[in-house]
């Protein structure tokens, strides 16, 4: 199926997208773990990272709603596309196993998240400056939690260092995508509007390998692996397809008509 | 622990007699401050029945608060705009906090956070029966915020005012929290009102099936209740069971109609008492649903057992890196 948006339309509406579509899957993610958190705190930390992640998403969502002019809202971009329309990346995408994976893919996320925005904070649109901005604290609080949640599981038992581990094992090939650059990301970037992604590419390395050496996991060798296809293009993991037929349930099955909302 | 006892047979008649006396000095003087409305703190006297009533109780409500977790967590992942996804997420973490705020208060009572769930788990503990309906549609998740926490608030305003003081502070944040919720809940069911058709079907479907066993939320009829007189007597109770029915039915039939809901027949205002008569409920189905034959029953036993047991390697990996960190740092 052809996409609406073809990877390179509307460059600046993209890249803005994609920062809120990651927030909204992952914000997503974490809300599942609602009510089935390993203990109480965890299930008021789970539901505070996804109330972040998605209260990050509308703000962005609805910023590039205003970029596409098309008179749309954020709630329109998150519940009114399929799949091949998403520009998140796959790591968000992926189920929760257990608490293992959910904090291995934290830790990556996070780390991500946190290097993007840092610079974000300083791009040449103001509105993503603003927004990043706010998001950064936010984020900064995610990834203490992730590292924390790392040591503990690195460090804690040796089931709790295996299933961290395999964690680790399952979502690594889905880093190489982290820091694939498209030309239109570069030339906003090169505008100090965006960050390309191959330019944070060695702080994250450099900081989660620091982690997980402490953590007593092993980082897996990236090199040479990569997952063919490309989210720009509209390829998704088929867990994307799952978490939307699920997220926009009601909205698909019920349109609203004349103004009516929820 | 071992001691000797060697007082002889007189002297230990006199000690329990003297203890006796000492109990009903300290029984009437324990329910003379009662009835001046002072406050029972953790270390303060109290009998044992006060005791076990507040735990029975406190602890029913913070098994209530968690349980009732799952029936609106079964639509996070569906709610249909952001606004409504932050604002169920947002609710959910309440009761969260309220279960974990009441599991700490029931704990200055002598009862560890812990026994009280394995007493959930084990099926030994009780929790609302509302929470074992399902939430069918998108329009109970406000009808359990307008109903469930409007019930709720009715039954636990009096509780502010409840003798023992850890439970009477609670009660007054999470009051405020709830009524908070309330308002959210009944704002998303007039929000659909003003949609199409089908959205408006959804909210009375929702009212038709929740009212009734909100209703139930305040127990069984005076003529059936159990607890009741001495825990009035306690001030652990302040109303009956049947008097907060009925202030919780005056408030919420008006509210039902403002919203453009179809009113139950049977239920009428009454000019002469000045309340509306809303004849007898089912409490068949009430036993039954205490019982475990509720729709819902089994399936929120096991999601919490779930939890609880998928949960635990994360725990004890938890407390073994603490564990490890206290011996680094006494090493250090």
């Amino acid at each position: 199926m052809t996409s609406i948006y073809t990877n390179g339309d509307n460059p600046h509406f993209q890249y803005v997208l994609g920062l809120g579509d990651d927030a909204l899957i992952l914000g997503h993610r974490w809300s599942e773990w609602l009510s089935k958190g390993p203990n109480l705190e965890l299930d008021i930390a789970a539901s505070n990272l996804a109330l972040d992640l998605i209260g990050q998403a509308d703000l962005w969502l609805s910023y590039a709603a205003e970029l596409q002019g098309e008179g749309k809202s954020s709630d329109d971009l998150a519940y009114l596309r399929d799949t091949h329309d998403f520009r998140c990346h796959w790591l968000t995408e992926q189920p929760n196993t257990d608490w293992g994976l959910s904090t291995a893919r934290m830790l990556m996320f996070s780390v991500y998240q946190y290097i993007r925005y840092e610079r974000l904070v300083n791009s040449s649109d103001e509105r993503i400056a603003e927004i990043a901005k706010k998001a950064l604290k936010e984020v900064t609080y995610h990834r203490r939690f992730a590292t924390e949640w790392t040591m503990r599981l690195g460090l804690g038992t040796d089931e709790s260092n295996r299933r961290l581990q395999k964690g680790f094992d399952t979502l690594w090939r889905f880093v190489p995508e982290l820091f694939e650059t498209t030309a239109w990301e570069q030339e906003l970037a090169d505008k100090g509007i965006a960050v390309a992604s191959k330019d944070i590419e060695a702080e994250w390395t450099e900081v989660i390998s620091a982690i997980l050496a402490e953590a007593d996991i092993t980082m897996a060798d990236t090199a040479g692996k990569r997952v063919i296809g490309s989210r720009h293009d509209g390829h998704h993991t088929e867990h994307l397809g799952h978490i939307l037929a699920e997220m926009q349930f009601l909205q698909r099955a019920y349109p609203t008509a004349q103004g009516a909302t929820w | 622990m071992y001691t000797t006892d060697l007082r002889t047979a007189e002297e230990k008649a006199k000690a329990a007699k003297d203890e006796i006396k000492v109990a009903e000095e300290g029984m009437a003087e324990f329910q003379a401050r009662i009835d001046r409305d002072e406050f029972i703190e953790p270390k303060d006297w109290m009998p044992e029945g006060y005791r076990k009533t507040l735990i029975r109780q406190m602890s029913q409500h913070a098994h209530s608060e968690i349980v009732g977790m799952h029936p609106e967590g079964n639509w996070v992942t569906r709610a249909p705009t952001l606004k409504r996804k932050l604002i169920l997420i947002a609710k959910i973490q309440d009761e969260a906090g309220h279960g974990l705020y009441l599991y700490s208060a029931a704990e200055t009572l002598g009862v560890s956070r812990e026994e009280l769930v394995r007493q959930l788990h084990a099926g030994e503990a009780k929790y609302s029966t509302i929470f074992n309906y399902p939430t069918m549609n998108w329009a109970d998740v406000g009808a359990v915020g307008w109903l469930v926490d409007g019930a709720a608030i009715t039954n636990q305003i009096p509780l502010c005012r409840c003798s023992y003081g850890p439970y009477a502070r609670a009660m007054t944040r999470v009051c405020k929290e709830e009524s908070f919720h309330q308002r959210q809940g009944y704002e998303a069911l007039l929000e659909m009102m003003k949609g199409t058709d089908e959205q408006k079907k959804m909210v009375q479907d929702a009212f038709d099936r929740l009212f009734w066993p909100a209703l139930m939320m305040f127990g069984p009829p005076d003529s059936d209740s159990a607890h009741s007189s001495q825990n009035m007597a306690w001030k652990i109770k302040r109303f009956s069971n049947d008097e907060l029915r009925q202030r919780f039915v005056d408030a919420t039939i008006p509210q039902a109609e403002f919203l453009g809901l179809k009113i139950p027949e049977q239920i009428k205002w009454n000019e002469e008492t000045g309340h509306y008569d809303f004849g007898e409920l089912d409490w068949d189905e009430f036993w039954d649903v205490v019982k475990g034959n509720g729709i819902s029953n089994d399936d929120r036993m096991n999601a919490r057992n779930e939890a609880l047991e998928d949960g635990a390697w994360v725990r004890e990996a938890a407390a073994a890196y603490a564990e490890k960190q206290r011996a680094k740092s006494k090493a250090a």
